[in-house]
């Protein structure tokens, strides 16, 4: 495997497993509440912005990383109560437009709570580079990958071994049934999307390192990570892993062999294949409600 | 009946131009006309946006690049290959109509969170083209645009400039206005009302889907060869998400299915940030609160809302 | 020729066999009905018929034509109208505009002419008008001209469809449970206005539970049962046929026999 090659695909993996997270995040609100949050992206940036200036206030990064998690959770909640919640039943117009608007205040308020400038975090164990045959790695990469792994196993478990966890499975098949084995749906939601708002979060911290953060990170790691859960297959958390993991090593080939000037429009030009030919993603159940 | 009809029809109209005609009395500067004209503009993408959305009930999260299309054909045309600026605005129309028809033939199969998403997806791909293509489009910092002319006379100041959009604007709406009221646009409503019921009776379904995302595209694509014209230069934020986020939330706040609706949410959501300037941070916050508040707690928008309440209950 | 015929048709959705080897043929002008148990198959005959289905064996002639496999809107050109069970009215449209909506297959589509309004245009819109007016006092519903079509209750939206599908001039009408739902008196009227219909010479085939609905306008009644056609007779014939009373009514005589 040539050296050139390995980069590409570690850049790919690093980035897939950023836009996993994201797309997980799409999938769990996804599943609970059949709304597509796009807002999603600005969980991302919260939890960036938020340790970025939690640290520079002097906690230590563990500590602000930690309030910066809890913070962009509680802004999910908040999102959930006051957008989602209201909305109960609205046409998918409406719900689009809401979490669009939602996505536009959150963007509005990180500028006036923050600034508008870009930011970086300190890569948390140094950057002095790992060389893999021939590629060289960021140990921010390990640390994105490692957490990411660790992440999806926590959540494997707890989906499947948790009472809360199959609670919200099950509501994701039916609400209706779950209603009436008496779970509380609306717990459930809740806490959805203060779960959805967390990883998002984790995801916008440990990306920062390497691609910094600002108020307007969220809009594309948003729609990228929107890409990656389609492509997966909207509704399926494995789906999203792969799909991120896929997404992000097509990404960095194409932006390495074919055309860098275009890397952000590979995720589009996937999606748009995704709908057109295989609606149900790669994992997918249920096609697109075509006609 | 059809008395009624028409005149609520000819009255809306009628108002539309006695608030056209007379607004300039109100102008102290150029910069009132710029306003009217940037409204106008916006006006008439929505008009076309709100018969795919409100009225065909279809969604577009990508219109803005169909209207940067239109923008870019003219001013390439015009600036770099010197055509004149009325046969490069017919030209730029054909090529974003042709471009929607094939594009949408796949696209409008999808529906509901599927359709959004691709075109998003395409909209976003365009404005990336856009930019990234310098050679011809001077990249991200735009490029100018000549000014319009037709048989060497141009168009120039702002009284000639309202005028001319002003009576766009009443053309677009009395198209849109004619269409609704006909077995085409009955088809169409007929689709958005009960999809099923309709291709029972003969309404066929993935044309009259595909004709009306291409007639809304060429709304978008006029409006935005005449906007590059009149700013005298174009920039690919102009094809951008934003944007277009922008044109969806003008035709829902005005109110779909509402032609008015949509000229009067055009109205109200280019002069909101003008208004704001003096809170130019908050602009996107309040953008944000206007987007959800709207959907929150009058989902059917402005005019159809306004318009219950007052017992009209007739929809224009 | 016969108006419709079906040659062996079967429709499958996975596993389930909803329809399984059903023909038939329609002569012009009849009244046929189809009865059978809940889950026999009855409305995806139907659907099958008009091309909201397409079946996964056997044919579908219109007037000789085969339409097997072909998009609802081709089945509306060639004749062919429906009602549904579960109402598709427009409820974004007034009451008359539901009606005009079933002139489609008539009427000009072109958007372009549609927009500009020439005074030809001008002249047919108003003509249709008229004729959906019309229609609608032909099924009893002259008191909700003016009326959008939420306005309407149930009973009254049951006639609305059959007066939109007759705005299409129908070759044959098919009627999905027109009385579901509907209180004595206004089931009555039903079997008025089909048996009005009958006389203009037009061709209905309709779906019903209600026996005394069925017993009296049906010149020919199709029996259907888990899919699959069990008789096919006068009603004389089919009341009596002692698998029909067995798959339908069970062992007792039936309480409303007419």
């Amino acid at each position: 495997m040539s050296a050139e090659f390995l980069q590409f695909l570690l850049a790919g993996l690093t980035a897939g497993a950023i836009y996993a997270l994201v797309a997980l995040g799409f999938t769990i609100i996804y599943n609970a509440s059949h709304v597509i949050n796009f807002a999603q992206g600005e969980f991302v940036m919260i939890g960036g912005m938020a340790t970025v200036s939690l640290a520079a206030a002097g906690l230590p990064l563990p500590a602000a990383i930690a309030a910066a998690v809890l913070a962009a959770a509680a802004v999910g909640l908040a999102l959930e109560k006051f957008a989602v919640e209201p909305a109960r039943g609205a046409p998918v117009v409406t719900l689009i437009i809401i979490t669009i608007g939602a996505s536009i205040l959150l963007r509005g308020l990180a500028t006036l709570v923050w600034d508008k400038k870009i930011h970086a975090l300190k890569p948390f164990s140094g950057d002095a580079p790992i060389r893999i045959g021939g590629a060289t790695l960021a140990p921010q990469s390990l640390w994105v990958l490692g957490v990411t792994l660790v992440i999806v196993l926590v959540l494997a478990w707890f989906f499947n071994r948790t009472l809360l966890g199959k609670a919200l499975l099950a509501t994701s098949h039916n609400r209706l049934a779950a209603q009436l084995v008496g779970i509380n749906v609306r717990r459930v939601l809740l806490v959805s999307f203060g779960l959805s708002a967390a990883l998002g979060a984790i995801a916008g911290i440990l990306t920062a390192p390497i691609t910094f953060t600002s108020w307007d990170v969220g809009i594309m790691l948003g729609l990228k990570g929107f890409a990656a859960a389609i492509l997966g297959g909207l509704g399926s958390g494995p789906g999203a892993i792969v799909g991120g993991l896929a997404l992000g090593i097509v990404e960095a080939m194409g932006a390495g062999y074919v055309s860098s000037a275009y890397k952000d429009a590979i995720a589009f030009v996937v999606l748009l294949a995704v709908l057109f030919f295989l609606p149900g993603g790669l994992l997918g159940r249920g096609g697109a409600e075509r006609v | 009946m059809l008395a009624r009809l028409a005149s609520a029809r000819t009255g809306g109209l009628g108002a539309l131009i006695v608030v056209l005609a007379l607004a300039p009395l109100a102008f102290t500067n150029n910069y009132h006309y710029e306003i009217a004209i940037l409204v106008a503009l916006n006006a008439v993408t929505c008009v076309g946006l709100n018969l795919l959305i409100g009225y065909a009930g279809q969604i577009s999260l990508g219109h803005a690049g169909f209207f940067g299309l239109g923008a870019y054909g003219s001013a390439i045309l015009t600036a770099r290959y010197g055509w004149p600026p009325l046969a490069a605005l017919v030209a730029a129309t054909a090529g974003t109509a042709l471009l929607a028809y094939v594009v949408g033939r796949p696209i409008l199969r999808l529906k509901g969170h599927y359709l959004a998403m691709a075109t998003l997806g395409m909209g976003i791909i365009i404005s990336i083209i856009l930019v990234t293509e310098e050679r011809f489009t001077g990249g991200p910092d735009g490029m100018a645009v000549p000014p319009f002319s037709v048989a060497g006379v141009a168009l120039a100041g702002e009284r000639a400039w309202y005028a001319a959009c002003a009576v766009m604007l009443l053309a677009a709406v009395w198209l849109a206005l004619n269409l609704i009221d006909s077995p085409a646009g009955r088809a169409l409503r007929a689709l958005h009302g009960a999809e099923i019921g309709a291709q029972v009776s003969g309404v066929d379904a993935a044309r009259a889907k595909l004709a009306v995302f291409v007639l809304s595209a060429v709304f978008a694509s006029v409006a935005g060869s005449v906007a590059a014209h009149y700013a005298g230069f174009i920039t690919p934020a102009k094809a951008g998400f934003f944007h277009s986020i922008e044109l969806v939330t003008m035709v829902v706040f005005g109110g779909m299915a509402s032609t008015f609706g949509a000229v009067a949410g055009a109205a109200a959501l280019t002069l909101l940030p003008q208004l704001l300037t003096v809170f130019k941070e908050y602009e996107m916050v309040m953008m944000g609160a206007v987007m959800m508040g709207t959907m929150i707690f009058m989902p059917k928008g402005l005019v159809p809302t306004l318009a219950a309440r007052f017992g009209n209950g007739r929809r224009t | 020729m016969s108006l419709l015929v079906a040659q062996g048709l079967s429709k499958a959705f996975g596993g389930v066999h909803a329809v399984e080897e059903v023909s038939f043929a329609v002569e012009p002008g009849a009244v046929v009905s189809i009865i059978g148990p809940n889950g026999a198959g009855k409305t995806t005959l139907l659907n099958l018929l008009c091309g909201i289905y397409r079946p996964s064996a056997g044919r579908i002639l219109v007037e000789g034509r085969d339409l097997t496999g072909r998009p609802p809107h081709e089945f509306a050109a060639a004749g062919v109208a429906r009602t549904f069970q579960n109402l598709q009215v427009f409820f974004n449209m007034t009451a008359l505009e539901n009606v005009m909506v079933g002139r489609h297959r008539h009427e000009r589509r072109s958007l372009a002419a549609a927009m500009l309004r020439p005074p030809a245009l001008a002249r047919e819109e108003r003509a249709a008008r008229a004729e959906a007016a019309e229609l609608m006092r032909f099924v009893g519903l002259a008191d909700w001209l003016e009326a959008p079509a939420d306005a309407l209750p149930y009973g009254a939206l049951k006639r609305l469809e059959i007066a939109r599908a007759l705005a299409a001039r129908p070759k044959v009408l098919l009627l999905d449970e027109p009385a579901a739902g509907l209180n004595p008196v206004e089931t009555q009227e039903v079997n008025a206005l089909i048996t009005r219909l009958a006389a203009r010479g037009i061709t209905v085939l309709l779906v019903e539970h209600n026996m005394r609905l069925v017993m009296g306008v049906s010149d020919r009644i199709l029996v259907l049962d888990y899919g699959r056609k069990l008789a096919e007779g006068g009603a004389a014939e089919v009341r009596t046929d002692p698998r029909v009373i067995e798959a339908y009514l069970g062992a007792e005589e039936p309480a409303d026999a007419v």
